[in-house]
């Protein structure tokens, strides 16, 4: 049994040093590694494997991984250095990263809106009010009967819950003490599927950007109530680190990422992204233009245009 | 509900019939990750159990009480402690190791560590006492003897080893916090499923958990026609 057990050790041994160098060589293979963490929207939608491909497809010398979270998250994997460059979504923490010299600078490339999702029967009826007035009436009926109307929230310091929290005091509402406590509102600590995801079994509402809410759609039988509205906009931007704050920061390929997402190259997959597979762009494409400030959604229309 | 769960049937025989390269690249890494540190972990945990179990010293008790909390260690949390001690901010930040499969190895070894020591010193106690005696009275050397009572723990020990790689290969939290989930690099069957049920994904998620099971039980039979004579 003695020899039978050490020829399997040995073996086991081999075997792993041979799949090691396998795993390894695949993505290694002399190559520089530029370290991304993501906002869980343009990860889960599928954006990024279509960005990531194509980057490396012109820079075959760079092998680009994903590490996709919140947008809490990842400023925290910025702050330690365990990340080159993120791509986030709250504009207010951003502007605070490149304020403490963290990040070099904020690149907006990307923007879509936060939809209200909510069950279609729409029990609290906040269809075609604006963002805070229809926070404000959830919160009403609410009280009045948790049952019906209830709100899932991420809670989980992600950029959609830094919106929704932002739109809950425009709402003249205490976050902390009226809000979170409320019996008629659901933390649910995950990402923004799986939110979505809780929304539909509990017929609830809850806020989503569009990207994420548009490729669920017809896994869900919720409906986007409110599309319209300035406090909605949501936009993405690429920070890369500062290497004078982290030595050890690939900031020459962080800069070449940021290059290519505001290249027309890069704009271009932006803007047809999800067009072939959902009927519409789930990202519009800034296309040099500035970081766009308060917007209607009326953008869809032209960019579907653009990018057919 | 059973349509997702006869749908991810159809896709893992499918998946497993056609060689998917993805599912085939995910399931060699998370073999190597699991068994790299299962194997990490008896290397070292099978010594140390021995060493705690034949010498006598104050706070012996202790010492096993703690081993034995730490079996239900939340995989998060020892996950949360190597992303620390990992992160380039951390003590071996220079070594470049957090989201690396290396990494995880660490985290999942030190995660099944606890079991491999604690199930020694068990199997190691389980053998009678009488064995001892009679190796003893038959002029055997400490080494001899020592030798002797782990032959005749080795059931035991197997049975703590597949208990270790069932807890490395089924964990989520470590291999999540400290893998990032890189597509390519450091994705495991497990953070595939729950990455892809957040996609909405329910199927490819069955499917993944099916093969998942397979290898354990493929492991398992392997393990056990090492453990028969």
């Amino acid at each position: 049994m003695n020899n039978r057990l050490l020829a399997a050790v040995i073996i086991l041994i081999v075997v792993l040093l041979g799949v090691g160098t396998y795993v390894y060589s695949g993505a290694m293979d002399g190559k520089e590694v530029l370290v991304v963490a993501t906002t869980t929207s343009l990860e889960d939608t599928g954006l990024l494997e279509e960005i990531e491909a194509a980057f490396e497809a012109k820079y075959p010398n760079i092998d680009m991984q994903v590490i996709s979270g919140g947008t809490g998250i990842a400023i925290e994997y910025g702050k330690n250095g365990d990340v080159d460059i993120i791509l986030v979504h709250d504009k207010t923490r951003e502007e605070e990263l490149i304020e403490d010299g963290i990040g070099t600078k904020r690149n907006p490339f990307a923007y879509n809106y936060f939809y209200i999702v909510g069950p279609s029967s729409d029990p609290a009826g906040i269809k075609g009010m604006d963002a805070s007035e229809a926070f404000e009436k959830i919160q009403e009926e609410g009280e009045k009967d948790p049952e019906a109307v209830e709100f899932i929230s991420r809670g989980d310091d992600s950029g959609t819950h830094s919106r929704e929290k932002k739109i809950w005091k425009a709402a003249g509402l205490d976050y902390n003490n009226t809000v979170q406590n409320a019996p008629w509102y659901v933390e649910s600590g995950k990402g923004m599927g799986d939110t979505l995801t809780i929304a539909d079994e509990k017929q609830a509402y809850t806020i989503s950007d569009s990207g994420t809410f548009l490729a669920f759609k017809d896994k869900i039988s919720l409906e986007a109530l409110i599309t319209e509205s300035p406090d909605l906009l949501n936009v993405y931007s690429a920070i890369p680190m500062n290497p004078d704050k982290v030595p050890t920061t690939n900031n020459d390929a962080a800069n070449k990422l940021v290059e290519f997402l505001l290249s027309s190259e890069g704009q271009k997959i932006i803007a047809e992204f999800g067009v072939e597979e959902y009927g519409q762009n789930l990202f519009t494409a800034l296309n040099g233009g500035p970081e766009p400030t308060a917007l209607f959604s009326s953008f869809l229309v032209g960019q579907s245009e653009l990018a057919a | 509900m059973l349509s997702p769960v006869i749908d991810g049937i159809y896709q893992a025989i499918n998946l497993i019939i056609t060689l998917d390269p993805e599912m085939v690249e995910i399931t060699l890494r998370t073999l190597y990750i699991s068994l790299s540190s299962t194997l990490v972990a008896t290397l070292i945990g099978v010594p140390l159990g021995g060493l705690i179990h034949f010498k006598a010293f104050k706070g012996k008790r202790g010492l096993i009480n703690m081993i034995q909390t730490l079996y239900s260690v939340p995989t998060v949390l020892v996950g949360l402690f190597v992303f620390l001690l990992l992160s380039r901010s951390g003590i071996f930040g220079g070594f470049n190791l957090l989201f690396t499969p290396t990494g995880m190895v660490i985290g999942q070894s030190v995660l099944i560590l606890p079991l491999l020591v604690g199930f020694t010193i068990n199997s190691l106690s389980g053998v009678q006492k009488n064995i001892e005696d009679l190796a003893l009275s038959l002029g055997a050397s400490d080494f001899q003897t020592i030798y002797t009572i782990m032959k005749e723990a080795r059931y035991a020990l197997i049975g703590a080893i597949i208990l270790g790689f069932g807890r490395a290969i089924s964990e989520v939290g470590v291999a999540l916090l400290i893998g990032g989930n890189i597509r390519g690099f450091t994705r495991v069957i497990t953070t595939t499923i729950s990455l892809e049920t957040s996609k909405g994904n329910i199927a490819l998620s069955i499917a993944l958990g099916i093969i998942l099971l397979v290898i354990a039980l493929i492991i398992n039979l392997i393990l056990n026609y090492i453990q028969e004579k």
